[in-house]
C-alpha cells in the first residue's frame, strides 16, 4: 500500500460508476435529499451509516458526475486487497481507497492514506462506524479516523449522509439485492468546535448522522 | 381499430394541450410567487404528458408493448408496497421470489392466455407457499403482519394489475382484434375519472369525504367526478363492444372502483405515516399513488367483460 496517486477517472472508472449508478436506480430509483447541505464540487468528507456493500453505490450516485470523479469510498484492505481480482475492482473500476485496519507498518497507516488523498484535492466517503453494521442498534459507535482527519484538515467539510434502507435491499452475507426504494439524506456539515473534545465530538456527529434517518421508527 | 386510436390520441393531446394552456395563463395571472396548488398542477400536467406519450408508444408495440409496460408497473408498485411496509432479514428470499419470479411468472399467464392458471397462481398457490417458505425460515416475530403484507403487496401490485393486459385474451364476438381498445377505454376513463375528481374536488370540494381516511377526497369532487367520468364512458362508447348506455354503466361500476381503491391506498399510507408511495412520478408522488384506482378497477371491468361480454 504505497503513495497513492489519484488522477480524475480512467475510462474503466467512469464507465463503471455510470453503470452501477444506473444499475442502483433501477433496483432502488434512489433519490438524494439535500436537507441542510447542497451538491458542491467543494472537498468533502461524506461519512455515512454502513449496512451493506451497496452503500457507496447509492451515496455516489447521488452526487453529479463531476463530484463523482474526484469522490473516493474508503475501505477495508484486509477484506478488498485479499486477491488480484478484488484489488482490481476495487482500485480499477471502483477507485476506492484502500486501508488496513490492522495496520503494523508505519506506510500503512490508514489516516495518512487518506490524507495523502485529501491533500490532491480529493473527497473521501467514509463509514465511521468502521465495519458494516449486522446489530439491532441503528448505527454502531464511531471510530476515530473522522476525528483525526478533521483535525488535521479542518477546511474540508464533514458532511453526514444517512442511507435508509440499503439493509433491506442487500443484508450482510446475501448477494442479490431486493428492489426497495432508498433515498439518501444529506445533512448540514459538522466541524470540531473550538476545544471539543475527541469522545464529546464523536459523540456528536453519531447523532447528527442518527437524526437524519427520515422514518427511524421503520429500522430493525 | 387504427382510426379509433388515431382519435383517442388526438383527443388526448387536444386536454392536455388545453390542459398546458389553462395551467400557465393560471400561473401568469397568479401572484408570485405560485402557489404550490399552482406549481403541483402544472408539475402533474408535464408528467401526464410524458404518461400519455409512454402509453402510446406502448400501444404502438401492441400486445408485447403493454404486456411490459404493466409487468413494469408492477415491478414499480410492488417495490413502493414492499419499502413501506415492515420486512425482516429472514424474507430475503421471499422478495426476491416476488420480484424474480411472480411478476415474470404472472405475466407469462397472461402472454400465453393460460386463464385457469393466470387467475388462481397468486390467491391459491403463492397464498399458501409464501407464508410456508417463511415459517421455514424460522423467525416468528410479527408473523402474521408480514406475511399478510407480502400477500397484499403481490396480490394488489401483481395480480390486479396484470387484468389491465389480460384483456388482450378475452373473446368479445364482433370484437376480435381490437381489445386494445379495452384498454384504452380502461385506463382513460379510470385515470380520467381520477382528473376529473382532482378538478371537481379542487372548484367545489366542501364536504370532506372521508377526513380520518384522506384530507383531499371531498362528497362533491367523488360525484362530480364519478357522473362526468360516466358520461365520458358513454362518449368513448364507439372504442368499445359496448352501447353508450352499457359504456356509461360499465365506467360507473369502474370509477367508484377506483374511488375506493384511491381510499384503501390512502388508508395504507395514513397507517404507515406517509403521503406518498414513492416520488417516481414528478408532481403525482410514486407510481401507486397514479394505479390506487385502476388497481381495484382492473379486476372488476376484467371479469364483467368476461361475464357479459364473451361466450
Amino acid at each position: 500500500m504505497n503513495k497513492l496517486s489519484l488522477k480524475t477517472f480512467t475510462l474503466l472508472q467512469t464507465a463503471t460508476s455510470v453503470g452501477l449508478s444506473a444499475l442502483a436506480w433501477v433496483v432502488t430509483g434512489v433519490r438524494p435529499i439535500w436537507n441542510g447541505s447542497l451538491p458542491s464540487d467543494k472537498q468533502r468528507i461524506y461519512f455515512a451509516n454502513h449496512t451493506s456493500h451497496g452503500d457507496f453505490i447509492l451515496l455516489s450516485a447521488c452526487l453529479n458526475e463531476k463530484e463523482r470523479a474526484i469522490t473516493h469510498a474508503v475501505a477495508a484492505g484486509e477484506y478488498w486487497g485479499k486477491s488480484r481480482l478484488r484489488r482490481f475492482i476495487a482500485e480499477d473500476m471502483l477507485s476506492s481507497v484502500l486501508i488496513n485496519r490492522q495496520w503494523t507498518k508505519p506506510e500503512e497507516n490508514p489516516i495518512e492514506i487518506m490524507l495523502s488523498v485529501l491533500d490532491q484535492g480529493h473527497s473521501l466517503i467514509l463509514f465511521p462506524e468502521g465495519t458494516r453494521n449486522m446489530t439491532d442498534e441503528p448505527l454502531l459507535p464511531f471510530r476515530s479516523g473522522l476525528y483525526n482527519l478533521s483535525m488535521a484538515r479542518p477546511q474540508v467539510e464533514l458532511i453526514p449522509c444517512w442511507i435508509e434502507n440499503m439493509s433491506r435491499v442487500l443484508p450482510k452475507g446475501q448477494f442479490l439485492p431486493v428492489p426497495l426504494l432508498c433515498r439518501v439524506v444529506f445533512g448540514a456539515p459538522v466541524a470540531i468546535a473550538p476545544g471539543e473534545e475527541r469522545r464529546a465530538f464523536l459523540e456528536r456527529a453519531h447523532a447528527t448522522l442518527l437524526a437524519l434517518n427520515p422514518r427511524p421508527e421503520r429500522d430493525d | 381499430m387504427r382510426h379509433d386510436i388515431s382519435i383517442l390520441i388526438i383527443g388526448l393531446l387536444a386536454v392536455l394541450t388545453t390542459a398546458s394552456i389553462v395551467a400557465a395563463i393560471l400561473s401568469a395571472r397568479a401572484p408570485k410567487p405560485l402557489s404550490s396548488t399552482l406549481v403541483n398542477l402544472t408539475q402533474r400536467i408535464n408528467a401526464w404528458w410524458v404518461m400519455v406519450a409512454l402509453m402510446t408508444v406502448a400501444f404502438f408495440f401492441g400486445r408485447y408493448g403493454l404486456t411490459i409496460l404493466f409487468a413494469l408497473i408492477s415491478f414499480a408498485s410492488l417495490r413502493e408496497f414492499v419499502t413501506l411496509t415492515h420486512t425482516s432479514r429472514s424474507d430475503h428470499w421471499v422478495l426476491l421470489g416476488m420480484f424474480g419470479i411472480i411478476i415474470p411468472f404472472q405475466y407469462w399467464l397472461v402472454w400465453t392466455a393460460w386463464y385457469g392458471l393466470f387467475v388462481i397462481f397468486i390467491p391459491v398457490y403463492c397464498f399458501l407457499l409464501m407464508p410456508a417458505i417463511t415459517a421455514l425460515h424460522g423467525d416468528t416475530e410479527r408473523f402474521l403482519e408480514r406475511i399478510a403484507a407480502q400477500q397484499w403487496a403481490v396480490m394488489i401490485s401483481v395480480y390486479c394489475v396484470s387484468h389491465v393486459p389480460a384483456l388482450l385474451t378475452l373473446d368479445v364476438p364482433g370484437f376480435e382484434g381490437r381489445n386494445l381498445l379495452l384498454i384504452a377505454f380502461l385506463v382513460i376513463v379510470v385515470q380520467g375519472s381520477d382528473v376529473l375528481q382532482y378538478i371537481f374536488g379542487k372548484l367545489f370540494g366542501k364536504h370532506r369525504f372521508s377526513p380520518t381516511v384522506s384530507p383531499s377526497k371531498t362528497w362533491e369532487g367523488l360525484i362530480g367526478g364519478v357522473v362526468s367520468a360516466s358520461l365520458l364512458g358513454a362518449l368513448l362508447s364507439f372504442v368499445t363492444p359496448f352501447t353508450p348506455l352499457q359504456a356509461a354503466c360499465v365506467a360507473f361500476v369502474v370509477c367508484s372502483m377506483g374511488f375506493l381503491g384511491g381510499l384503501v391506498a390512502s388508508a395504507i399510507k395514513r397507517d404507515q405515516g406517509v403521503k406518498d408511495w414513492g416520488h417516481l412520478i414528478e408532481g403525482h408522488g410514486g407510481m401507486m399513488d397514479r394505479t390506487d384506482s385502476l388497481i381495484f378497477a382492473a379486476p372488476i371491468f376484467f371479469h364483467i367483460v368476461r361475464y357479459f361480454w364473451t361466450v
